[in-house]
């Protein structure tokens, strides 16, 4: 079995091909904890994992929660509003104050992009990027991976497209550096103001009405629209972007005819996705958050785990 | 005291040639400019500078640094900061506004040349603010901070906002003889941003600033600047827009100057790639097209002028989120060998690249020095145009160390400064003011 050899995940761009497959292959292995009764392995035992998360976060929160109780880590939560932060504590001096507890993975969400990346570079213990900014998202990339792959068998040449406001989205950076990585033909789609510039240069084709960008496509991926952003002049309403960017049943039917659609949540129903979309036979939302957990599970164990071979038993 | 610089190439930049002379200083000005040899056993009884295989220059000036002083003493002061510049070969400094509280009223102006004389390093002139406060609503008192000693004034870090009050000011400004330098940024389209918004903004998802934003307000300055017959100057002209735009005003008579910072010709925007707050500047690091339009800018003296914009900032500016880090980085020490790089790429001939940070910025300041005459106060730096060694932290003389190039090799410093016929700073001396 390959090595993984990385002490921190901090973005896509830092994984080979070979990572990801490893990554994902471990993912599948460890699924099967969560379908059991006894959903619980001591791989961890003895291991402690800071979920250290200073913008609000239930889903991927969550998600890492149970992934390390699973395996039998010991998990210690920090929030924005009860960490130092609030009395002015810069997060190199909260970085410090953590590693001087010896915990054996930091995972942190941020506002500021690069955040972990200053993190990772201050502690020995392993640091997850869990959103930074607008910059990347990993875990949820490699999640989205895991389901294309689980549902489609294959990501080489598969046809993707990226609906929503790229440009301010960690999700859509992370999916396509993974999906191009893996070979993937990927497209976003949206209104100008959401593409950023020189997009192109990501190996990304833009083509920004959906009604275009969808055709022949195997996956649709939705972004969440962010109403706050509405104050930033980068759409009218939201209303007017339902209309024309918005994913219903009558664009879904232009891609193939096995689609899935994937959104990372929390979802705006009415806004960028209709009801019947997210409910419907190509949705596999559901899936993606299923997921999330094996794959969390399986990048806990590669960073932290040690030598030893998963311990189904 | 009478000193005798002797065998040095001695850089003559308003002239533009390079000769070999010797230089009496007597009573603190030049007195005596001869050709090599032609001094000597009179000589004797003299204190001799050996400038062999050195360049002499006139002293430098840099017309655009931060002394944080008053209000932010714990990044630099007016002590720290001109060490900082007769270390890096510098004898006049002009110093921004953006100071706690700002330098918009005369207590302010005479309160930084009164530090300035204290420390008895660098000469100090006072950029006074536009607006009371920076804050873009109403004149300071132009004519007041003259008297007090202001030679520009300047909105620093901020555009003025509103066109009309600063056609205004363009139009006081030069009743009171004061230069206007302008900072060109149109934060409406740059608020939030943190580098240049372009192909390496996209890959590593920080908020990007366009280049737009600083070529707009250099449009309206160069057009008020035609209205008013007003000269105004550029600040730290980042972009290839930019170069065109004033190419193009200068061509058709505007009285325009522009100035450029040594990181703007340096480095690039793939620099930030790793999130190293020391690489965070405003203006950005701009796109390798970019430096090279700003090079092309100075080798056909559409740029004027080589300044620092030296940014002092602490560790806690510093080491933080990279959108929460201050903009800035010191330069006064290193801006010398970078410059002289620019010579050895072929970008500038030796006397104009020394133009460029000697008699240029006095010219548009209206300050002395900059030239090297008989009866011109004797303000020099000597170069070892050979020496190639990286600056450690600890080299560094000003408070901050927020600097990039630190441990990078670099070719051509600075030996010692002599500020009106006094030796103020020697390379591996442990006097300061000595």
């Amino acid at each position: 079995m390959a090595e993984f050899s990385h002490k921190d995940l901090l973005g896509m761009g830092q994984l080979s091909i070979e990572d990801i497959e490893l990554i994902l292959d471990t993912a599948e292995s460890l699924k099967v904890i969560s379908t059991r009764d006894i959903k619980k392995v001591p791989t961890l035992r003895g291991k402690s994992v800071v979920h250290f998360f200073y913008e609000p976060s239930t889903r991927t929160k969550t998600s890492f929660e149970i992934a390390a109780k699973r395996l039998s880590a010991d998990t210690v939560s920090l929030s924005a509003s009860t960490s130092s932060m609030v009395k002015g504590e810069t997060l190199i001096d909260t970085a410090r104050n953590l590693e001087a507890m010896s915990p054996d993975l930091i995972v942190l969400r941020h506002s500021s992009t690069g955040a972990p990346h200053l993190l990772a570079r201050e502690v020995r213990a392993s640091v997850i990027n869990a959103g930074d900014g607008i910059n990347e998202h990993p875990t949820q990339a490699l999640l989205d991976l895991f389901t294309i792959r689980e549902r489609k068998g294959r990501i080489k040449g598969l046809k993707v497209v990226i609906i929503g406001d790229i440009a301010h989205s960690r999700v859509a950076r992370s999916d396509i550096l993974g999906l191009t990585k893996m070979g993937a033909e990927v497209t976003v789609a949206g209104p100008p103001t959401m593409i950023p510039v020189e997009m192109e240069t990501l190996g990304v084709k833009v083509v920004p009405d959906p009604r275009d960008a969808v055709r022949g496509k195997d996956v649709i991926m939705l972004l969440r629209i962010q109403l706050e952003r509405q104050s930033a002049k980068i759409f009218p309403s939201t209303r007017e972007y339902a209309r024309f960017f918005g994913v219903d049943r009558q664009l879904v039917s232009r891609a193939k005819k096995d689609v899935i659609v994937m959104h990372p949540g929390p979802i705006n129903r009415g806004v960028e996705i209709i009801p019947d979309v997210a409910d419907g036979p190509h949705s596999v939302i559901l899936d993606q958050v299923a997921n999330g957990v094996a794959v969390r599970m399986a990048l806990l164990y590669l960073l932290i785990g040690g030598k030893q071979s998963v311990d189904l038993d | 005291m009478s000193i005798w610089i002797k065998g040095g190439e001695l850089v003559n930049p308003e002239k533009g040639v390079i000769e070999q002379s010797d230089i009496i200083v007597e009573r603190g000005r030049i007195s005596k400019i001869l050709p090599r040899g032609v001094f000597g056993e009179q000589g004797s009884r003299l204190t001799t500078v050996d400038a062999t295989e050195k360049l002499v220059v006139p002293g430098l000036i840099d017309m655009h640094v931060h002394l944080r002083e008053p209000g932010e003493e714990y990044k630099e002061t007016i002590a720290t900061g001109t060490l900082a510049a007769v270390a890096g070969g510098y004898t006049s400094v002009a110093c921004m506004p953006n100071t706690k509280p700002p330098n918009d009223n005369r207590s302010v102006t005479e309160f930084i040349l009164r530090q300035a004389g204290e420390a008895g390093l660098a000469r100090v002139y006072p950029i006074a603010s536009i607006t009371m406060g920076q804050k873009g609503r109403m004149l300071t008192e132009f004519g007041d901070l003259k008297e007090a000693g202001a030679v520009a004034v300047s909105e620093d870090g901020y555009s003025v906002v509103d066109s009309g009050l600063m056609r205004r000011a363009m139009e006081y400004a030069n009743y009171h003889g004061l230069a206007v330098i302008c900072h060109c940024e149109d934060r409406s389209l740059s608020g939030g941003g943190v580098m240049h918004e372009g192909v390496v903004s996209t890959r590593i998802g920080l908020p990007g600033i366009p280049a737009a934003s600083e070529e707009i307000v250099v449009f309206r300055e160069i057009a008020l600047a035609r209205l008013t017959g007003t000269p105004v100057h550029i600040a730290h002209v980042s972009t290839e827009g930019s170069v065109n735009l004033i190419r193009a005003a200068k061509g058709e008579g505007v009285s325009v100057t522009a100035e450029t910072a040594p990181h703007y010709f340096t480095l690039d925007h793939n620099a930030l790639i790793g999130y190293d707050t020391r690489y965070k500047v405003n203006p950005p690091l701009r796109t390798p097209a970019d430096v090279q339009a700003v090079k092309q800018g100075l080798a056909d003296g559409v740029i004027d002028v080589i300044a620092t914009d030296h940014a002092p900032h602490s560790a806690i500016e510093k080491d933080v989120e990279f959108d929460r880090a201050a903009f800035g980085m010191i330069g006064l020490e290193t801006a010398l060998p970078l410059t002289l790089s620019l010579v050895r790429e072929g970008v500038l001939g030796l006397a104009e690249a020394f133009r460029k940070m000697t008699c240029n910025p006095a010219g548009i300041l209206g300050i002395g020095g900059g030239s090297v005459r008989e009866g011109a106060p004797a303000d020099l730096a000597i170069i070892d145009p050979d020496a190639e060694y990286g600056l450690m932290e600890e080299d560094f003389h000003s408070k901050s160390k927020n600097s990039p190039f630190i441990g990078r090799p670099l070719q051509g410093w600075n030996d010692l400064t002599m500020i009106g016929g006094k030796i103020v700073w020697q390379k591996n001396s442990n006097h300061p003011g000595c």
